[in-house]
């Protein structure tokens, strides 16, 4: 997959989310640039998820909008937190990896030889060349992850939307897969991450989103991630915050 | 002795339509039998076989006990099933089970009921088939199904297997998961009626369940537990009707129960995730 040019910035104007009678997100308003690397943090339950899955348009919203200008529903590529998919499923890595192929070629457009190489080409990128025809139930949770990222490196999106990425894998993985992430980023591609860890936003990201509910701060990482920002949304004392939410 | 066993019967009539039918669900349920287990919807299909039934009572009534009326009733029947199970799949967040039970129960007793109202209608024809007895017009209702079931699983395949697979990422690339699910459930029901001419609706998907079960221990893959599947079927139905034959078994269990006994063996010793493997490993 070459370089991408990212068309136009993804800009949201007074976007408000429910869950239900829940308002989880408040009127937030804002751009991710092309082209831009964005960390999405916040604590738990404010809205980080739903607001990945309203840019991805699986959301609907209850106000605002979102100006997504000329980007096609195969342009945005999302993936979910621990996904839902079904290991148990008699299915090899590389016919996982290839239904980011098929995203593209609709229903019904066969999986040939070309789009089985690509495939191949991009299990050895995410570190797994030997690993092709293993069914996905052999797999550690950081091998499997690095599957899911193979497909997401197919999709060839231009928007990527990652839900936690790195929370259940092992550092070696998590560092290898922040790795891919920067390539992605080299290649012009917009990027929006929801991350926990904030010392790897530091790090790595060079834009960051403070979310709790409503936006706390939105700019360059390391004044958004500023101590008062950081206590504002409660992130500064993680821990108590997430006891007392689900107390609530 | 044994030409007599094994060649003989077949040269009668009945046997052959019998196995032609038998291998005519052996070829087009399996694979969706598969499916349905790998998409833990096991129950659905004791549901779709016993729902069926009042559809069936209500074309039998209308038009008489030919295979087209009384088809055409339990397919409408299993549509209408399919569509309250999905209903009830979405209404309780995935923990329909209960509710399918009573949706079953209900169904049975409510054919069971219908058909007892009308005189000369053999109840157990219906709920135990009559595999020997297929006619004509049986032998290409079952041929159709199968038929129509494996070029239409063919165009699905792929899209059922990423709704199977991960419906949410199904959802995140504008699939529309919801649509090949209806699909597939379509083509349940089409096999489940035709199983129903066969073997009866209490063991219509036999043919289509234990071989499908069975297969898990056979491959790893997808497309390999669906030869395998299959493959066990027409063995299941060749061995039941010579059982049949030979030991003057109702033809419809002799099937069912050569399946299971294929199922019970390939727990205990099929290639994988199976009971030898289990002792081995633990040894």
């Amino acid at each position: 997959m070459g370089p991408v040019v990212t068309p136009a910035p993804i800009a949201l104007h007074r976007v408000c989310l429910r869950h239900g009678a829940n308002e989880v997100v408040r009127d937030l308003t804002g751009a991710f640039a092309p082209g831009s690397l964005t960390a999405l943090v916040g604590p738990n339950g404010a809205g980080k998820t739903t607001l990945l899955r309203a840019i991805a348009g699986m959301h609907l919203l209850s106000e605002g909008s979102i100006d997504r200008d000329r980007l096609a529903p195969s342009d945005i590529a999302l993936l979910p937190q621990g996904s839902r998919l079904d290991r148990g499923f008699p299915v090899s890595c590389l016919q996982v990896a290839s239904l980011g192929l098929a995203a593209r070629l609709g229903p019904f457009r066969p999986i040939g030889r070309p789009q089985r190489a690509a495939a191949a080409e991009a299990l050895v990128a995410v570190g797994l060349p030997d690993y092709a025809n293993r069914p996905i139930g052999a797999l550690s949770a950081g091998q499997f992850q690095r599957v899911l990222f193979a497909r997401m490196m197919l999709q060839d999106a231009a928007v990527l939307l990652l839900d936690e990425p790195f929370s259940a894998v092992d550092a070696r993985t998590a560092a290898d897969l922040v790795e891919i992430l920067l390539a992605w980023h080299a290649q012009g591609r917009t990027i929006v991450t929801v991350l926990h860890d904030l010392a790897l936003a530091t790090q790595v990201f060079p834009q960051t989103l403070v979310l709790a509910n409503e936006a706390i701060a939105w700019g360059p990482t390391a004044a958004a991630l500023s101590e008062a920002n950081r206590i504002r949304s409660g992130l500064a004392i993680p821990v108590r915050t997430d006891f007392r939410r689900h107390a609530a | 002795m044994l030409h007599d066993m094994l060649v003989t019967p077949f040269t009668l009539g009945f046997m052959r339509r019998a196995l032609a039918g038998c291998l005519a669900l052996s070829i087009a349920g399996p694979p969706l039998g598969v499916f349905l287990v790998l998409r833990r919807l096991s129950l659905m299909s004791d549901v779709l076989q016993h729902g069926v039934l009042p559809g069936i009572a209500i074309g039998a009534a209308l038009a008489g006990l030919s295979v087209w009326a009384m088809g055409l009733g339990g397919i409408a029947a299993g549509l209408a099933v399919a569509l309250l199970a999905g209903w009830l799949t979405r209404r309780t967040g995935g923990r329909e089970d209960s509710q399918l039970a009573g949706v079953y129960l209900l169904a049975l007793a409510a054919g069971v009921a219908l058909i007892s109202m009308q005189r000369g209608v053999d109840l157990t024809h219906l709920l135990f088939g009559s595999v020997l007895a297929v006619d004509d017009m049986a032998l290409y209702a079952m041929a159709g199904v199968a038929t129509i079931t494996l070029p239409v699983l063919a165009l699905i395949w792929r899209p059922l297997i990423v709704e199977s697979l991960d419906p949410g990422f199904m959802a995140a690339t504008g699939g529309r998961g919801g649509v090949w699910h209806l699909c597939f459930l379509a083509l349940v029901v089409l096999c489940v009626v035709s199983g129903f001419i066969a073997l009866g609706t209490l063991m219509s998907v036999g043919l289509m369940m234990l071989p499908a079960v069975a297969a898990q221990h056979w491959s790893a893959s997808l497309a390999g537990q669906v030869r395998a599947s299959v493959a066990m079927a027409i063995v299941a139905s060749f061995v039941g009707l010579l059982l049949s034959y030979n030991l003057e078994l109702p033809a419809g269990p002799a099937i069912v129960l050569t399946a299971g006994a294929l199922w019970l063996a390939s727990i205990a010793v099929g290639p994988y995730a199976s009971l030898r493997l289990h002792r081995a490993g633990s040894a």
